[in-house]
């Protein structure tokens, strides 16, 4: 009850609250505050709340040094996803299409192991990171820095709207709060607190994924940082994380090993003649159609009907025109 | 004392008949023009005066009033000249009136009686002809134009001339007619010979050739983007006869049709900029004109930097390219231009252009990476066939040596037309069943199955396949639209 009113007091004052106030301007409010008619009002537009003392309430949480007092919740996903074990997969929003595509992959590839893959809704990596889980059918889990119905950034409406078929958006904030830049890196600390690990796939210098990995190491948990081009300023947060003893990640299976989860082989795929040329090729470095076409001799239509296949069993993803293999030929 | 010479006024692409009547009466000299005339209408006092006074021959001095009727329809342009010039001197009687009977009349008359040519000449032709008049008194320089539409023009170089063959004087030299299946000098396009490597550019630029399929290619600046689409047109068959007839009369009307080739025979390609206006593109105007996309009617409308068009005036290219014609409402009623095109454009993946360019890195927030791509709406990407990314060329391609040049793919490309009239062609179960995972695992829209569908169909043509098989639905799935593409575009 307590940490109901709580939050929609932090609503009301605009303020971050984790503990009860001694203000007498709280004192009043809790009078005056309805809860039961709160409650009723979440209900009717399909929120729920998960306070402290709830046995909902996700452990992991509970580490935190400053754990929020509830969470609320929307979306078809059951209270008990927040206890299920999850992997938070994080990074910049003006990602690179590498970062893109490395972080779509791995919600794909962790979602399928029956992990949940849990990130922040925003552009860039944490966005593919959810379309990669739902790409793959499994569970995925977001944290917002405001309101659970304020659907920001207001372009991934939609992409919230489809993680809500069988996931949950959660805050910290009472709906209606509105987004501001305090309030992420506060979410940022939920977001490290509910995963068993986090892998943070490209961050800049000073990103706010860093904060991420910073609070996921301030509670003990693993961190994993994809290695990138020494040369690219998108990768120098995640090299930096990597120089100071992250967990460098090679593969999905990198986390599983970490969290004890054996991966499920993937079954081997029948491939074409051309195809299997063209994923060779592949497999030594990333290319352009044009590239394909010098390198294997085939011609343009030929390597165009194979690189369609290919995409189809999803061992190349294009982006900016440039394919890129994403598991080994053979 | 009256006299009345026929010619003829443009709404949209349609002649309307006009009768210029001249009136000659007692009173202090004047010269008055009524019936809706504009300001370059009005202004054919002046040119007449000097022109009828250029030819020796003589300005009566009356009170003269020209009506241009119907009263009510709005005149435009200087192709009132003659028909003017003509009834001044036929109510004064310089020139037999029933010389006038069966004639049509149209051209602007410089200030030394010199016939200058005018545009809409082959819509007032055809006007002429509907109207059972056999004949069109117009600029030496008109009237190959003129005869394309069928009717006996008479080309004139001097209002004397005129004169002289009205008064039986002088026979006018016979005009030269252009047959609308013959083979035209034109003047000699870009040529894909100079492109180098883009092997998978080329085979799009094939693919849109063969089928009409709207093509998007995008990129970072310089890896030749504008240089493909430029070499559209020179792969591109010649038009059939009716076609080319229609373009011309657009063409005439917008006044772009050059003296030397009065037939436009091969598909024209229109590439406004983008600071163009929304009437500029689809036209329009108090007496609509028709905008680039009618002037692209069956050819290529060439939009490069597609993002940085104003958003507007691409919105108001879905109509055409859904319907293949524009439609303009006015008071006066509705004016329908055709503009069956095929749109072909280029965009930067990013405002500062660097993405996709392996060596440099973009400076774009996600902010503004965002509104660049949301100038573009769903709708209209969802309209392109063919997307191809261009990414820069390694050093190693631009030492290929020339590619295959531009007549050898044009052949292909009009004996694989031929193949798709002769016969239709059916997909065959491998092709249906990758279709129908495609559609489930990409995810493909209903409209993108029918464009992958009608991309396949091309290919499989291109390819002299006697079904649509496996392969071609597989290489067409390789051009989807960014929609669904995901990751790079939507993020």
């Amino acid at each position: 009850m307590d940490e109901l009113i709580l939050a929609a007091f932090a609503a009301e004052t605009g303020e971050h609250i984790v503990k009860e106030p001694r203000e007498r301007r709280f004192q009043r409010f809790r009078r005056t505050f309805d809860v039961d008619g709160y409650r009723l009002s979440l209900a009717e537009r399909g929120f729920r709340f998960v306070g402290q003392n709830d046995p909902e309430y996700p452990p992991l949480l509970r580490e935190l040094h400053d754990p929020p007092p509830g969470l609320f919740l929307r979306g078809a996903g059951r209270a008990e996803l927040l206890r299920a074990p999850a992997v938070a997969i994080v990074g910049a929003r003006a990602c690179s299409s590498y970062g893109a595509q490395v972080a779509r992959l791995l919600g794909r590839e962790l979602a399928s192991a029956g992990l949940v893959v849990l990130s922040g809704l925003a552009r860039g990596v944490d966005a593919e990171a959810h379309r990669g889980a739902l790409e793959a059918g499994g569970l995925t889990l977001a944290v917002l820095g405001c309101g659970i119905d304020r659907d920001y950034p207001a372009a991934h409406a939609q992409l919230a709207r489809r993680m809500c078929e069988r996931g949950v958006l959660a805050s910290e904030y009472a709906p209606s709060v509105d987004p501001a830049p305090w309030r992420f890196p506060a979410r940022n600390r939920i977001v490290a607190g509910l995963a068993a690990a986090t892998v943070i796939v490209e961050a800049r210098e000073r990103s706010g994924a860093l904060i991420t990995a910073d609070f996921a190491v301030e509670t003990g948990r693993e961190v994993f940082a994809v290695p990138g081009e020494i040369t690219s300023s998108l990768s120098a947060g995640t090299n930096a994380l990597l120089r100071l003893g992250a967990t460098p990640l090679t593969s999905s299976d990198d986390v599983l090993d970490a969290l004890g989860i054996v991966p499920v082989e993937a079954a081997p795929i029948q491939l074409g003649e051309h195809a299997t040329a063209v994923l060779a090729e592949l497999a030594r470095e990333p290319a352009g159609a044009d590239q394909l076409i010098r390198d294997t001799g085939l011609d343009a239509s030929a390597v165009a009907t194979a690189l369609a296949e290919l995409e189809l069993v999803r061992a190349v993803t294009e982006a900016e025109g440039l394919y890129r293999g994403v598991r080994p030929a053979g | 004392m009256l006299a009345r010479t026929v010619t003829h006024a443009l709404v949209g692409l349609d002649a309307r008949r006009v009768e210029v009547e001249a009136h000659l009466q007692r009173g202090l000299p004047a010269f008055a023009i009524v019936g809706l005339a504009d300001r370059a209408c009005q202004e054919a006092k002046e040119r007449v005066r000097s022109g009828i006074a250029s030819a020796e021959l003589e300005w009566p001095l009356r009170r003269i009033t020209v009506n241009l009727a119907p009263a009510e329809l709005r005149k435009e342009g200087s192709g009132f000249d003659l028909p003017i010039a003509l009834a001044v001197l036929a109510a004064s009687r310089q020139v037999p009136a029933d010389a006038l009977l069966g004639h049509a009349a149209v051209g602007e008359l410089a200030l030394d009686g010199r016939l200058r040519p005018v545009g809409g000449v082959l819509a007032a032709a055809e006007g002429a002809r509907q109207a059972g008049l056999s004949k069109l008194l117009c600029a030496a320089g008109c009237a190959a134009e003129a005869a394309l539409a069928g009717i006996e023009p008479v080309p004139l170089r001097h209002l004397a001339e005129a004169v002289d063959y009205l008064r039986g004087d002088w026979v006018p030299p016979p005009v030269e007619k252009i047959s609308l299946n013959g083979r035209h000098p034109e003047p000699a396009g870009p040529d894909l010979a100079d492109v180098r490597g883009q092997q998978r550019g080329r085979r799009a630029l094939e693919l849109a050739a063969m089928g009409g399929h709207n093509l998007l290619l995008g990129g970072p600046p310089g890896t030749g983007k504008t240089m493909l689409a430029r070499r559209l047109p020179g792969i591109l068959p010649r038009l059939p006869p009716d076609e080319a007839l229609e373009i011309t009369r657009i063409h005439s009307v917008a006044g772009l049709l050059p003296p030397e080739r009065p037939l436009v025979s091969v598909p024209p390609f229109r590439a406004p900029h983008h600071t163009a206006s929304v009437s500029a593109i689809v036209g329009g105007g108090p007496n609509p004109r028709p905008g680039e996309a009618s002037l692209a009617h069956h050819g290529v409308l060439f939009l490069d930097e597609l993002p940085e068009f104003p958003r507007n005036a691409l919105e108001a290219l879905r109509q055409p390219l859904e319907d293949g014609a524009i439609s303009i409402a006015r008071v006066g009623g509705r004016i329908v231009f055709p503009a069956r095109f095929q749109l072909v454009a280029t965009m930067n993946l990013c405002p500062c252009g660097a993405r996709g360019d392996p060596a440099a890195e973009c400076s774009c927030s996600a902010a503004r990476l965002a509104a660049y791509r949301d100038k573009l709406s769903r709708a209209l990407l969802d309209r392109f066939d063919l997307v191809v990314t261009v990414p820069r060329p390694r050093a190693g391609e631009l030492e290929a040596g020339p590619g295959e040049a531009s007549e050898a793919v044009r052949l292909r490309v009009t004996a694989a037309r031929e193949r798709a009239a002769a016969e239709p062609l059916r997909r065959s179960k491998q092709a249906n069943e990758l279709l129908a995972r495609a559609v489930e695992r990409l995810p493909l829209s209903a409209r993108g199955r029918a464009r992958v569908a009608s991309v396949a169909r091309t290919a499989a043509l291109l390819g002299g396949a006697g079904e649509v098989d496996a392969e071609h639905v597989a290489e067409a799935l390789s051009y989807r639209s960014p929609t669904e593409l995901g990751a790079s575009w939507t993020s």
